[in-house]
């Protein structure tokens, strides 16, 4: 048998054999796929990816839960192909700041399930007996950390999707092309032959960019430069059996890693200044010294990081016979936002991106993915990793490359969870910024939108509102905050407040069988009167949650959908992928058209009366209807509803008029002292108050509506997609229920009053974890303040044992645990429980 | 008895299987190359360091190139060499005759300021031009003895007694010092750069000269690539069904 090139056909290609199309390829197998064609430029088992020189060690805790739930079943499989090595891992500290971080991090285990403990450095010499642990404060050691051999693992998956007769393998051939027909994908062209495919996965790690390209979409990933060394030989690990007898360290403060390998020591930064590659100046195979991705060492970039490690590890690393036996530039993948790159590309149907994905989560993510391109239902939910968050701008080179360089240095680093991207910002702006910025709104971004989360220039309503603002005086709870948010939030719950809403995504839904398609995509009746505006959500097949958004019904075949900026690109694919091919439905994306004031509180009324004259009148303009009226000289589209629970309107204008709106409202606010409100009330304090759920806090596809408080008294005769599984829902008593918890008591033991912030593990009075019958832990979904009810707010999903108003339990933030107590179970509001102020 | 041993060493580029010249095939792709010296050289510094090992003294290491050679010169001390001269270049090609005439230059200078080296290695062809002259052409006009190709050495009593292999067997010969020797890989097994090595080498000062040019020698026209067999891989077949075929492959390249 001599080697005949690729077939001809297949159901699907994956391109690229490193860990993850490995991965990619036995779980499709897996999950029933057959005619598999894996193909790869390289030879095997190694074919000169980022696999190839992975130190290929897995740390277990994130703070992301998605992450962590994909790193926890890459260790199952790796376990299950007998590739794992458990060694156990410990982060040090060598600050005071660090001590509190592995706190956090501790909290976080806890959260998702993981053993782990802080440790002194006394038992972190016992572990690692060659650790200096006079300069470290002490560590973070997770006794189920362990190594892979991943070219191995890689090997095993292809041999068993060849067993199953799933699978062909066409090494040392190049894609030079994919085909895309009618804006699905039809043929990869190799230098071999072209396949015919139904499904194209890209998982081609750094060169996934450009593969991507050949189709017309965007991966949007950096290659940068991961330093590493090895050296040896260690006389401590002569008598080593096997890859690795001690734990792993992360020395985090400095951004490196020591990790045994047999006899030598690796040691790892990512310290250095961010070094970028561009997909196309990889080198080839051919010209590479060593492998296209183990670029030359670049010295003097890894001096300090060698200091640093001498300074941890002096007894092996300060020996004269221990030399520095191999030392790399490897490329990894790093991405924008520092989260994988997901599902099925927007630009193409059929083309799937399963890429900046690391050794740690590769395993898991591929079953995921399989599970997504099978039945459009995975068990983890991929949503914060999903390829189609991106907009286009998101896309440009130049902000890849300027969020993977700020991004680098963040891998081991302390981040804020409220912590803001410096590089390139101000690339969408609302027509109020300038209005904004004149009033020193203090912007955060969202989603490329820079919006006011606070003013300074309501600082005077600090005095106005004294202690009822909460103070916060521990500075970490204090950080990317302001008391000021809760000024504003008392002030609109008083008077009137002015919210800048531009961000909001707006796609208008148009056609002859519109009607019909907004009943199939939503759960809620859409067969409602021209003119009311309404609250949904979208399920996918399995009933879990895909997206809440409003809808207005602007006309008897048109629909407007107003959904949240972060989640605005998700939504739009979503609603994309279901139009009829017919064109009988359009969808037509308006949020670059629409800039949105959000006017409320106890006054909105009288300062919108002033300024047209529309009748307003609770009668004349009722909660959840929507119509155009005139402000001034501006005709605006009003919509009452209200994500703070007040009375008040969404008020939408061409992008053009909006100053023309600002001003207006602005003006005619000014008899009532109007404030600006910021999204920190917006977002955080004036929903929490209303127990409204975000989508990525408590809303996910991992939780349906019973769980989260949102299935509503009927179900709606129509069809819609997850009706099945929503109706099975609704018949079981659910496994949890959302809930609103208070912190009874927030001091620490040092005296300052703290302030959780949201995926602090929720746990009994008695410090026990919290596991409903799914196996999913309880942990806060959303925190924060709640001015008007003089409570710190905390969401959280909890079994039925515990889901009773009243049932005392425990938080723990940094370390200590604070006492809580349900207050509310399921939807009611914490605050004006009747809903009397958004009706008034 | 402690002697000073000089090292001269070339930075080249680390090539790959397959080497790519620039567009005016001036020069190598260096694009995705790191840079290094030759693996005789390297058996050259590690030899200058065990000699100082064993017989005391200093060794210093010397090399002709642009600014960028520092790299190489630390990574000499980063192994035990104590002192580092650069004769820097403008970063343009110095042929045989230009390089020996600087480093001769060199010596010349350094014996007058009372440092003389009773040994001079050099590597015995360099990485990239392999022009087998420097080392030859700075003994000649030193006047001192030089062998070449040398794959052992042992000093004593001021004498150095060395072998080089031939496809008969070894050449042994016995030279007084001082002398220049060319040596060959497989001289010993360079050891690797530990950390503390690495980290002091960092530090240490770099002497640097600015070299004559001396007219003469060659003239680099472009380079120009060998024409690269086309490598073709067959796969037989899998596990033990294909022995009658193996059997016949190496019979066909008298394997067998």
């Amino acid at each position: 048998m001599s080697v005949s090139g690729p077939p001809a056909q297949a159901r699907v290609v994956v391109i690229g054999a490193g860990i993850v199309g490995n991965s990619m390829a036995y779980h499709l197998a897996q999950q029933g796929w057959r005619e598999i064609v894996l193909i790869d430029k390289g030879a095997l088992p190694n074919p000169g990816g980022s696999t190839g020189h992975a130190s290929n060690f897995i740390f277990l805790t994130d703070h992301s839960k998605e992450m962590t739930l994909f790193t926890l079943d890459s260790v199952r499989q790796y376990k299950a192909l007998g590739v794992f090595t458990q060694s156990g891992g410990i982060e040090v500290a060598r600050t005071a700041e660090r001590v509190e971080e592995l706190k956090r991090r501790m909290a976080s285990s806890k959260a998702w399930g993981i053993d782990a403990e802080l440790v002194s450095p006394a038992e972190v010499k016992r572990l690692v007996p060659y650790i200096n642990e006079d300069i470290i404060l002490g560590g973070f050691s997770t006794p189920a950390i362990g190594t892979v051999d991943s070219l191995r693992a890689g090997t095993l998956m292809r041999e068993k999707a060849q067993a199953m007769g799933a699978l062909t393998v066409v090494p040392s051939t190049e894609v030079v092309g994919i085909d895309v027909e009618n804006g699905r994908v039809r043929r990869v062209r190799t230098d071999q032959g072209d396949i015919e495919a139904e499904a194209v996965v890209i998982s081609s790690g750094i060169w996934s960019p450009r593969i991507a390209r050949m189709a017309g979409a965007s991966i949007p990933l950096s290659p940068a430069v991961h330093q590493m060394i090895s050296v040896g030989p260690v006389p401590l690990f002569a008598d080593t059996v096997g890859e690795i007898k001690y734990p792993i360290i992360r020395d985090m403060d400095t951004n490196g890693y020591e990790r045994q390998h047999g006899g030598d020591l690796e040691v790892g930064s990512y310290d250095h200044r961010p070094i970028l590659w561009e997909p196309d100046e990889i080198p080839a195979i051919g010209q590479s010294k060593l492998s296209p991705t183990e670029l030359p060492f670049t010295k003097e970039d890894f001096d300090e990081s060698l200091e640093h490690a001498l300074e941890l590890i002096p007894d092996i690393l300060g020996d004269p016979s221990v030399g520095i036996r191999h030392a790399i530039n490897g490329l990894l993948s790093l991405t924008p936002d520092g989260l994988p790159l997901l599902g099925e590309t927007p630009e193409v149907k059929g083309l799937w991106s399963v890429a900046a994905v690391w050794i740690k989560e590769a395993p898991g993510i591929a079953r995921c993915v399989a599970e997504w391109m099978t039945s459009g239902v995975p068990e983890i939910d991929p949503s914060g990793s999903d390829i189609a968050r991106f907009y286009d701008h998101q896309k440009t080179r130049a902000h890849i490359r300027g969020r993977s360089a700020e991004g680098f240095n963040k891998t081991y680093g302390i981040v804020h969870p409220r912590e803001q991207w410096e590089s390139n910002r101000r690339v969408r702006v609302s027509p109020f910024y300038e209005r904004e910025k004149a009033l020193a709104a203090v912007f955060f971004e969202t989603a490329g939108w820079e919006r006011p989360n606070w003013y300074e220039s309501n600082k005077p309503l600090l005095a106005e509102y004294g202690d009822r603002v909460m103070p916060r005086r521990y500075e970490w709870d204090a950080r990317w905050w302001s008391p000021i948010i809760n000024a504003e939030h008392l002030a609109m719950r008083d008077r009137v407040g002015m919210v800048d809403l531009s961000a909001f995504a707006v796609f208008d839904i148009a056609g002859t069988c519109a009607l019909d398609y907004m009943q199939k995509m939503c759960v809620v009746q859409m067969n409602l009167p021209v003119g009311r505006v309404i609250y949904t959500s979208l399920l996918n097949p399995a009933g879990g949650i895909k997206a809440d958004l409003t809808v207005m019904r602007l006309g008897t075949n048109h629909f407007r959908v107003v959904t949240g900026g972060a989640d605005g690109m998700r939504d739009r694919k979503w609603f994309a992928d279901h139009l009829p091919e017919d064109e009988a439905v359009q969808l037509t994306d308006l949020t670059s058209s629409w800039a949105t004031i959000g006017v409320w509180g106890p006054r909105a009324r009288d300062l919108l009366q002033s300024i047209t004259d529309a009748d307003v009148s609770n009668e004349g303009f009722p909660f959840g209807t929507c119509r155009f009226i005139d402000l001034g000289s501006v005709r605006a589209l009003a919509s009452r509803i209200s994500y703070v629970g007040e009375l008040g309107w969404e008020v939408y204008v061409p992008f053009e008029q909006g100053a023309r709106l600002w001003d207006a409202i602005w003006d005619a606010g000014q008899p009532h002292h109007i404030a600006p409100v910021g999204i920190g009330v917006y977002g955080t304090t004036g929903r929490l108050e209303k127990c409204y759920r975000a989508y990525g806090n408590e809303l996910e596809q991992e939780f349906n509506l019973v769980e989260t408080g949102l299935a509503r008294p009927q179900v709606k005769p129509q069809d819609f997609i997850g009706k099945e599984a929503y109706l099975k829902q609704r018949a079981e008593p659910p496994a949890v229920t959302l809930c609103t918890l208070t912190v009874d008591d927030n001091t620490s033991r040092s005296g300052f009053k703290r302030f959780m912030m949201g995926r602090e593990p929720v746990l009994s009075a008695q410090g026990k974890r919290i596991v409903d019958r799914h196996g999913r832990g309880s942990y806060v979904t959303s925190a924060g303040s709640g001015p008007s009810v003089g409570k710190t707010i905390l969401m959280t999903f909890l079994p039925p044992e515990q889901a009773k108003v009243g049932t005392r339990l425990a938080v723990e933030y940094f370390g200590e645990q604070y006492p809580v107590t349900v207050a509310v179970v399921g939807p009611t509001p914490l605050f004006d429980p009747q809903n009397a102020r958004v009706r008034s | 008895m402690p002697m000073n041993v000089l090292v001269c060493v070339k930075r080249v580029p680390a090539t790959a299987g397959q080497i790519t010249l620039t567009p005016d095939a001036q020069e190598i792709d260096t694009r995705y190359l790191g840079f290094t010296i030759s693996p005789h050289e390297e058996c050259a510094v590690e030899e200058a360091v065990r000699m100082i090992e064993t017989h005391g003294g200093s060794s210093t290491v010397l090399t002709l190139g642009p600014e960028a050679a520092v790299d190489q010169l630390r990574d000499a001390m980063a192994l035990g060499i104590e002192r580092a001269i650069l004769l820097e270049t403008d970063g343009r090609e110095w042929d045989p005759v230009a390089t020996a005439a600087a480093i001769v230059e060199a010596i010349e200078a350094e014996r007058a300021a009372g440092r003389s080296y009773d040994l001079v290695m050099f590597g015995n062809e360099s990485a990239d031009s392999a022009g087998y002259q420097v080392g030859v052409r700075v003994a000649g006009t030193l006047d001192l003895p030089c062998v070449t190709g040398i794959k052992a050495i042992e000093i004593d009593q001021g004498r150095a007694a060395v072998r080089r292999q031939t496809e008969s067997g070894w050449e042994t010969a016995e030279v007084a010092l001082p002398a220049v020797l060319t040596v060959k890989e497989g001289l010993n097994l360079p050891r690797y750069p530990s950390l503390p090595g690495r980290l002091k080498a960092k530090k240490k000062e770099i002497e640097r000269i600015t070299p004559h040019w001396q007219d003469g020698g060659l003239e680099k026209i472009r380079l120009k690539l060998p024409v690269q067999a086309e490598h073709k891989v067959e796969i037989l077949g899998k596990n033990g069904d294909v022995g009658a075929e193996m059997v016949e492959v190496f019979q066909r390249l008298r394997l067998l």
